[in-house]
């Protein structure tokens, strides 16, 4: 697998070959790059940009966007443990120390021989089973010391990953409670088949009858997207399916993509008869590589059954396929116009909206976007009749939901409910006591207390694109803030200035207070920043990036104001430590030499 | 007709280069009128070395050393309003560029490896302010309440800040006069 020092070339060409010699392929072809080197070597670099003739500047600028990519070696083995809340509530940080220990090595660096480097990752999407880590991109789940233990000695003795234990490797479904889209009846094709009998209009009408919203968090109304994409001119149309499950404490779509995957393309032909497109997208996050091949399984499967290619079902003209993309580990490519940057293979920046997707998409065409679970749910909805689908959940928000429980419960999982479920409910379902707080829909989202788990999941009350993270009353509000403020400074493209440096800002001041230098003012600075993060930011990231603070300091400011120092302004640093460096080198010790606290 | 009390202002250049200074005098003969409105503390306009109860304190450069250290808590502690001018007194600007350098090395290469100086030893007189390991803007050390950015702000900048401050509006530089360069 790693040729390291030996000539790449000789290996591009298939890559190269294999994407059509297309630049709009580049985030493919540099992720087959890193595939079979560990890294992207300036020969491979070089060599791709004569090739594809683009600059220099443009692959490195790719590949410097993506945390998955790297363009110097990070070693054979390169360990990333998952850094959601949730894993740190299971305790990562300590998993990482033992493992940093047990290889002589520190967090961020290549071991001297090159074996092997140890970081962090963002929430890789198995909360319900964390901690967990990427080895090389493969992820393991349910860490325990020991298990780290065995994995240092693995690394050690330089045994290839495909011999390492395959329990390592399991991921469980975890699903407590299923509904309609978890134990759906159907076989493939039944909602193709209810489709081709209905003319695209027809289409397009049903789901709008549906009352089928957006799954992704937004709720945008499917069938109104559809009819837009359907009346947009354009040469070509295409449709994408967001797999890019990267909001922290989600994972429904993980389980969705496992189990329905099938009904998922389901839906997605459906759309494509609908609006007609000829080609579809599935944009896969990175984290879930090992869906791969069981992926594009199910979509040779569904070729072979005359569901997917040319003239399906027989239907004369009704030409379609589709082709599964990777990410590579950037949670904005989760938002449509940062996706469709990255399916063209550029960096994942969000564009500017209008114009939005459906009149100037992938390739500037009219393209429909949607959400894993909003696939199977138009899917489904077709199948089992649109007023069925309507009679499950509420007015303004018909059918199921899959929600992904994590944190401090029984059982977390899966749990499927009709719209309308409340918090409370759920509570009781996934085995939580001592409820503290409740985190719907990952950071961007919102912070409930107790007060508020009669609230209602739904558009109507509390939205929600499914994650469900629960604090007990042994946490602490303030860590879990800053651990998604951490995440959000991580997580910023970096084009717009508020976001890149507002979020790395809001860090250093929630860090500043946790090491415990903070006062009133930087509370104030707090909610001033999050102001200018809400009015200025170019797109949701930054927009959202305040909502963890703005949430914790309204039901939990006690658990932030408990960390101030009674000043009115204290330094992030120590200012007398600052001077030891000068004093070692000067051999000075006199009061000069050093610099008091001020008394206040 | 009893005559408006002047406010008293204090100005000082930390780890700066007298820029933002010089840009501040580029109000010409606006000078005269605004020292209708103000007198001055300790300035370099004044040489007063140390700085008694201030309405406003006008910093221009960063915090390097020791002494720029004792001299902003002087600033913080004698001024109603403090204004960071200019680039170093924002981001670091200049000087910060030796951040990514450890302290040590500078000293070494300067003082004892490097050509001309070396074998003179490294400065050690407690007369002279020790460095401190990195260069800090002024909202790191103290609480700053105005930024004016700039590497220097304008004069017509400075002057429309000033005066709406002086007329008890909170300033607003607006599109032209906010520059970052």
């Amino acid at each position: 697998m790693f040729s390291c020092g030996t000539s790449v070339v000789p290996s591009l060409e298939p890559i190269l070959l294999k994407h059509g010699n297309d630049a709009g392929q580049l985030l493919q072809i540099l992720t087959d790059v890193q595939q079979a080197f560990g890294y992207i070597p300036p020969e491979a670099v070089n060599r791709i940009a004569a090739h594809l003739n683009i600059p220099l500047a443009r692959i490195r600028g790719v590949a410097s966007f993506y945390s998955f990519l790297k363009l110097e070696p990070h070693g054979e083995y390169r360990l990333l443990f998952s850094d959601n809340i949730t894993d740190r509530m299971l305790g990562n940080q300590s998993l990482l120390d033992e493992m940093c220990r047990q290889l002589w090595l520190q967090p961020g660096k290549v071991s001297e021989d090159g074996l092997v480097s140890i970081g962090l990752t963002s929430c890789t999407g198995m909360c319900d089973q964390g901690p967990a880590m990427l080895v090389n991109g493969r992820v393991i789940t349910r860490l325990t010391p020991q298990r780290v233990r065995e994995i240092g000695d693995l690394v050690r003795r330089r045994i290839p990953l495909e011999d390492w234990p395959a329990e390592y490797f399991v991921v469980e479904d975890n699903i407590h409670r299923a509904g309609p889209l978890l134990s759906n009846p159907f076989t493939p094709g039944d909602a193709l088949r209810a489709a081709l009998g209905m003319g695209e209009a027809e289409i397009v009408d049903a789901i709008k009858r549906s009352g089928l919203r957006g799954r992704g968090g937004a709720g945008f109304s499917t069938g109104l997207k559809w009819a837009a994409c359907q009346q947009a001119p354009g040469s070509e149309k295409y449709v994408v399916c967001n797999a890019d499950e990267g909001e922290p404490g989600t994972f429904k779509d993980r389980v969705l993509l496992t189990r329905q995957a099938n009904w998922m393309f389901e839906g997605m032909t459906v759309c494509a008869l609908a609006i007609g497109a000829g080609r579809g997208y599935l944009y896969l996050r990175g984290e879930y590589r090992y869906l791969l091949e069981p992926l594009q399984d199910v979509l040779q499967q569904r070729r072979e059954a005359g569901l997917l290619g040319r003239d399906i079902l027989g239907h004369a003209g009704f030409d379609f396929d589709i082709e599964i993309h990777l990410g590579a580990g950037a949670y904005v490519c989760g938002e449509e116009s940062a996706l469709i940057e990255s399916l063209e293979g550029k960096r994942g920046i969000p564009r500017n909206r209008p114009p939005f997707p459906v009149t100037h998409g992938y390739r500037q065409q009219p393209t429909a976007v949607n959400n894993v679970e909003t696939f199977c749910s138009a899917a489904l909805a077709l199948a089992m009749g649109v007023d069925n689908f309507r009679a499950m959940g509420t007015e303004k928000s018909s059918g199921s939901k899959l929600i992904s429980v994590s944190g401090d419960c029984a059982r977390p999982g899966i749990y499927e409910y009709p719209f309308g479920v409340s918090v409370q409910e759920v509570l009781d379902d996934c085995g939580a006591v001592n409820t503290l707080a409740v985190q719907i829909s990952g950071p961007s989202g919102i912070c409930i207390g107790p007060n508020e788990f009669n609230r209602k999941l739904g558009f109507e009350d509390l939205p929600t694109a499914g994650a469900f993270m629960v604090f007990d009353d042994s946490r602490d509000m303030f860590e879990v803030a800053r651990n998604f403020v951490h995440f959000f400074a991580h997580e910023s493209c970096g084009f717009c200035t508020p976001c890149r440096v507002g979020t790395s800002m809001l860090k250093q001041t929630m860090d500043k207070i946790a090491e415990g230098h903070g006062t009133r003012h930087d509370l104030a600075e707090v909610e001033n920043l999050d102001l200018v993060l809400q009015t200025t930011s170019h797109c949701g990231l930054g927009r959202t990036a305040c909502n963890p603070v703005l949430h914790t300091l309204k039901h939990f400011r006690p658990a932030y104001e408990s960390k101030l120092k009674s000043l009115d302004f204290e330094p992030a640093f120590d200012l007398d430590g600052a001077l030891a460096r000068a004093r070692r080198m000067t051999g000075r010790d006199d009061a000069g030499a050093h610099l008091k606290a001020e008394d206040v | 007709m009893s005559e408006k009390k002047k406010l008293r202002v204090a100005t000082t250049s930390l780890a700066g280069c007298f820029g933002c200074h010089m840009s501040f005098l580029d109000i010409d003969e606006r000078l005269f009128p605004l020292l209708d409105l103000i007198e001055f503390d300790r300035s370099p306009l004044t040489d007063i070395k140390h700085c008694g109860p201030c309405d406003i304190g006008i910093v221009e450069g960063g915090i390097c050393n020791a002494e720029n250290v004792h001299v902003l808590r002087e600033f913080r502690k004698s001024c109603k309003i403090l204004i960071a001018v200019g680039a170093c007194a924002i981001n670091g600007g200049l000087p910060a560029q030796r951040n990514h350098l450890d302290l040590g090395s500078c000293l070494t290469e300067v003082y004892l490896t490097e050509p001309g100086l070396a074998h003179g030893g490294i400065p050690n007189d407690p007369e002279l302010p020790l460095p401190l390991d990195k260069v800090h803007p002024l909202h790191e050390v103290v609480k700053v309440d105005y930024f004016i950015p700039g590497c220097p702000p304008s004069g017509d900048a400075i002057w429309k800040f000033l005066t709406e401050l002086l007329a008890g509006k909170t300033p607003e530089l607006g599109h032209g006069l906010i520059k970052y360069d």
